[in-house]
């Protein structure tokens, strides 16, 4: 079966994992799961540069009690991925002690209340009433002339 | 409705790399760049691990810029927690399985890392992976008794630094001896020998210390940052 290649199960794995991990910071409003979905993307990225350079049955590039092996992996790819998954090792711990300290500011982790708090914190600094949108239903949004047409009445 | 755009995305996202994945082809890839590598780095730079002689020797200067994604990635995770107010709640130690298990892991832990760092020139394995395992051995600790001291901060950054400096003053040397900055120096000796590959050892035992006090330091900042009252 040509669809069950372990070359074809490796690279579904990478983009799969790639695609999961941006669905997870697309979909999801809670900051670690954002913070996990990077995590996710960062390891297909990685799975994905390893096999960009794999060769069928190559072994590792390491002379072993002075053996050459006949066909060995690229090095450069796995030099390059080492390098990166420590780098993100560190990444993911600053988001994590950025997520920290949101938790402190705001006491919530859910983006969609932080990003509410933000910007009432925004406007109170500035003086000026909530951002809304000018396509809100009418029974939410406070129209002008509502409050004309009550003043009016009451008087 | 923000759901459904994001599941709309994804779907055309998916098609977009499915139709990519229609042109590869798999394991018959156009680079081959690695193979001529293969073919010399033993001679070149004497270290039986040719993923080592891509870290140090071919893409040194890389490895250096590397590091320092890492020291800014630790440095504003320092700056973003800030510091711990004297009187802040701590949590409680751990249970007694815990506090065994972290003393019997740091002396192993270390010995581990400190093998895996000197070795990284003959077998998988270096500065990096050995870091990370060191860095390991110092946070285990601390899980298991919150606000224990191991190490004084200030040691921590002082060693990190020290071996910041040894890999540029390495890369220095080679640039007083004529050569670019970062060529391998010294006799190469036996290949597959403890002792070989000449400072490529060295430079990996740099790195090693700079990523383990590095990420113990931010693993530490995390695990001090003061719960919420």
């Amino acid at each position: 079966m040509d669809i069950l290649d372990t070359n074809m199960i490796l690279y579904s794995a990478a983009f799969g994992l790639m695609l999961i991990g941006i669905g997870g910071i697309v979909i999801s409003n809670h900051l670690i799961r954002i913070i996990f979905g990077i995590a996710l993307l960062e390891a297909g990225a990685n799975l994905l540069l390893l096999l960009s350079t794999y060769h069928e049955g190559a072994s590792a590039p390491i002379i072993v009690n002075g053996n050459m092996p006949a066909m060995m992996a690229d090095p450069v790819p796995q030099a390059l991925v080492l390098t990166a998954i420590v780098i993100g090792v560190g990444i993911l711990a600053l988001a994590l002690s950025l997520a920290i300290r949101v938790q402190r500011a705001y006491g919530t982790l859910d983006m969609r209340e932080v990003r509410l708090k933000l910007e009432q914190e925004i406007s109170d600094e500035a003086g000026i009433g909530m951002p809304s949108s000018s396509d809100k239903p009418a029974d939410i949004r406070k129209l002008p002339f509502n409050s004309v047409i009550q003043q009016e009445g009451g008087s | 409705m923000r759901r459904f755009t994001a599941a709309l995305f994804l779907l055309g996202l998916g098609v977009m790399i499915a139709a990519i994945y229609q042109h590869i082809d798999f394991g018959n890839t156009a680079v081959n760049a690695g193979q001529e590598i293969n073919a010399v780095a033993a001679g070149e730079t004497g270290a039986a691990n040719f993923v080592t002689s891509v870290v140090l020797a071919y893409r040194g200067i890389d490895t250096l810029l590397e590091l320092t994604i890492l020291f800014t990635a630790a440095m504003i995770g320092g700056m973003v927690l800030g510091r711990r107010r004297v009187d802040a709640p701590r949590d409680p130690d751990a249970g007694f399985i815990l506090r065994t298990g972290a003393d019997l892991l740091f002396p192993l832990l270390l010995v581990v890392g400190m093998y895996i760092i000197l070795h990284g020139h003959l077998t998988p394995g270096g500065g990096f992976q050995g870091g990370v395992i060191l860095a390991a051995a110092f946070f285990v600790p601390l899980l298991a008794r919150p606000g224990i001291m191991l190490i004084d901060q200030r040691i921590v950054s002082l060693v990190e630094g020290l071996a910041g400096a040894v890999f540029i003053i390495i890369g220095l040397l080679a640039m007083f001896e004529g050569y670019e900055f970062l060529t391998p120096l010294y006799d190469k000796g036996e290949l597959g020998a403890l002792i070989s590959a000449g400072s490529l050892p060295v430079l990996y035992l740099a790195v090693g210390i700079k990523v383990g006090s590095e990420l113990a330091g931010l693993l530490a900042h995390l695990a001090e940052a003061e719960a919420l009252d």
